[in-house]
């Protein structure tokens, strides 16, 4: 059973193509990252697999159903971007109302209330609650009845630091326990140790999906070596010229330590060189990060010679 | 079934919590009291005249009073959920949009419901226990007659209401639109009646002008509870035309009931089309 399946799906809203041709899976017990700008249509990717709409081509199939059907729904927790709730109801009449609509014991409601932390402030009214705190009503509310498949469209915002790893922790659990989450962000850096496949979405279209390995290995990007030179760094550079055979690797200096941009399919190389040539003192490797591999994807859609060469 | 009571549940104990309930409770008890002792005063008297006239001038001013209660209890019902960012979070739940909306109107249409019954009841039984000759009998008939009418033209009203929630996506507009709808019934359409009438220099058909009158809910209304007093009964303005209807209470009372089916059946028709 797959959590959900998006099958060559497209969208449109009037006339204009919000999605096109989506070809998108999750399968339990995994943490899928959906990134993308501001419009680049991860809303609607959400509400197509809610069932709040219906795509104008393709499949979608949610937990071996359909999209919206009640039996589906009670199995689905969602965390909509900058949720609300009615201000005049306490935290748990709010969570107790949303337990009855869902069809979960409201044995939970003190649990969920408990493990987000609002224990003391479950008998407040909602308009007395910050940000942060109608963020984690908003996750526990998205908790009730033990979800088959989570998804959470920026839950970070308004959280703390320390509230934000609990957060990652919980979703971790979940994920051990077979939930298959969905993770919508613009914090990069902060999903990056979390997620086990990301998924970049550009102007409606899948750009790439993998998990981080496979998306480096997709973007070519250059990893960068950080070396501190053993017997000064003219020395250095002459060995690392004599290495990549004339190949004009960007060589940049930083505090006595040099830093070189190399393909990956070249690293290896290089290191094994640089290493036997008893010119390194120490050595530091820094993989593209997330954000670096996101870039790297959103920026090409622009420009016409970066695209070309794909 | 499960989902509409959840749904109903929360507007009802909403109206409690807010105070509505209780607030229009009250307003319907000193109103029908001020009515049926002072109601005579025009006459230069004071206390209880009778129950035909008290029931008469409490539905004249009702209709005033019913369907501008019943309209802003419900005008923001689906807008305001939108506005307030939960109506997204709902429709991701188990729920449909019929329950939802179902949900609501058994929740609005309970609240007006109790409110009448309290308010009107309470006032029912003080006339009954305060004035010493009235007939129980005839005044709790015309009273339970008073109060399901006005139920049924509340639910109208709250229907309509519904119907303007579903379609538009600001609450300001909802609530002025549900004051044109207000003013539309309770003051144009008389008198749009009446200048057809007069216009049309009895060239109309005599049959087809009586059923003009089912158009409008309020005027339902007010021929139900007066007309019911029998010959005599006192018809002012374009209610005259009543008495040519060729339907009685029975079909006065349905065409009443269609008055919240139709335009509930049609708020829920646009509420399906809405996109979210």
């Amino acid at each position: 059973m797959s959590c959900f399946r998006l099958e060559n799906v497209s969208y449109r809203y009037d006339k204009a193509l919000v999605l096109n041709g989506i070809d998108l899976r999750l399968e339990p017990g995994e943490i899928l990252g959906l990134f993308g700008h501001n419009g680049a249509g991860k809303t609607t990717s959400i509400k197509l697999i809610l069932g709040l709409m219906t795509p104008t081509q393709g499949r979608v199939s949610v937990l071996d159903g359909a999209a919206g059907d009640p039996h589906v729904s009670q199995h689905i927790g969602y965390l909509p971007e900058n949720v609300m709730f009615y201000p005049q109801l306490t935290g748990r009449e709010i969570l107790n109302h949303f337990a009855r609509l869902k069809g979960a014991s409201l044995k939970q409601v003190p649990e969920l209330l408990e493990q987000v932390g609002l224990d003391d402030a479950m008998n407040a009214r909602v308009k007395t609650y910050s940000k942060g705190m109608r963020q984690r009503l908003g996750l526990a509310q998205a908790l009730l009845g033990k979800p088959k498949l989570l998804m959470l469209d920026e839950p970070t915002v308004g959280l703390d630091p320390v509230a934000t790893a609990d957060l990652y922790r919980l979703l971790r659990k979940l994920r051990d326990e077979g939930t298959g989450i969905v993770l919508c962000s613009h914090v990069l850096p902060g999903v990056e140790p979390y997620i086990d496949r990301a998924a970049i979405l550009t102007d409606g279209a899948l750009k790439a999906v993998g998990d981080l390995v496979s998306l480096r290995r997709q973007a070519n990007m250059p990893v960068t070596l950080s070396i501190e030179p053993a017997n000064g760094s003219s020395a250095l550079e002459k060995a690392i010229e004599a290495s990549s055979a004339g190949n004009g690797l960007m060589i940049k200096k930083d505090n006595g330590r040099l830093q070189v941009d190399v393909r990956p399919s070249e690293k290896m190389a290089l290191i094994q060189d640089l290493l036997s040539s008893g010119e390194v003192q120490d050595l530091g490797i820094h993989q593209p990060t997330l954000e670096d591999v996101y870039v790297h994807f959103i920026g090409s859609g622009g420009l016409a010679h970066r695209g070309g060469a794909q | 079934m499960n989902s509409i009571w959840t749904i109903a549940r929360k507007e009802l104990s909403d109206s409690l919590r807010n105070r509505w309930l209780i607030a229009i409770a009250l307003v319907f008890a000193v109103l029908a009291l001020g009515i049926a002792w002072f109601g005579a005063a025009a006459s230069g008297q004071v206390g209880y005249a009778s129950t035909p006239a008290t029931i008469a001038s409490l539905a004249s001013l009702g209709i005033f009073l019913i369907p501008l209660i019943a309209l802003l209890l419900a005008y923001d019902a689906i807008v305001g959920e939108e506005e307030g960012g939960t109506l997204l979070l709902l429709m991701t739940y188990p729920l449909s949009r019929g329950q939802l909306l179902f949900g609501k109107f058994l929740g609005h249409g309970l609240t007006l419901a109790f409110a009448t019954l309290i308010g009107f009841g309470v006032a029912g039984i003080a006339i009954a226990v305060l004035v010493e000759d009235v007939a129980i009998g005839a005044l709790a008939a015309a009273m339970f007659r008073f109060i399901v009418s006005t139920i049924l033209l509340g639910w109208g009203f709250i229907a309509l209401a519904y119907m303007i929630s579903v379609r538009v996506s600001e609450k300001p507009v909802a609530a002025g639109l549900a004051l044109g709808v207000w003013f539309f019934f309770v003051l144009v359409f008389d008198l749009m009646l009446l200048g057809i009438l007069v216009a049309s220099e009895g060239k109309l058909s005599p049959e087809l002008l009586p059923w003009l009158l089912m158009l409008n809910p309020t005027d339902i209304y007010r021929l139900l509870n007066i007309v019911a007093f029998g010959e005599g009964a006192q018809l002012s303005g374009v209610l005259s035309l009543g008495t040519d209807l060729p339907i009685g209470p029975a079909g006065m009372w349905f065409a009443l009931v269609l008055w919240f089916v139709i335009p509930l059946t049609g708020a829920w028709a646009l509420f399906r089309r809405r996109r979210i």
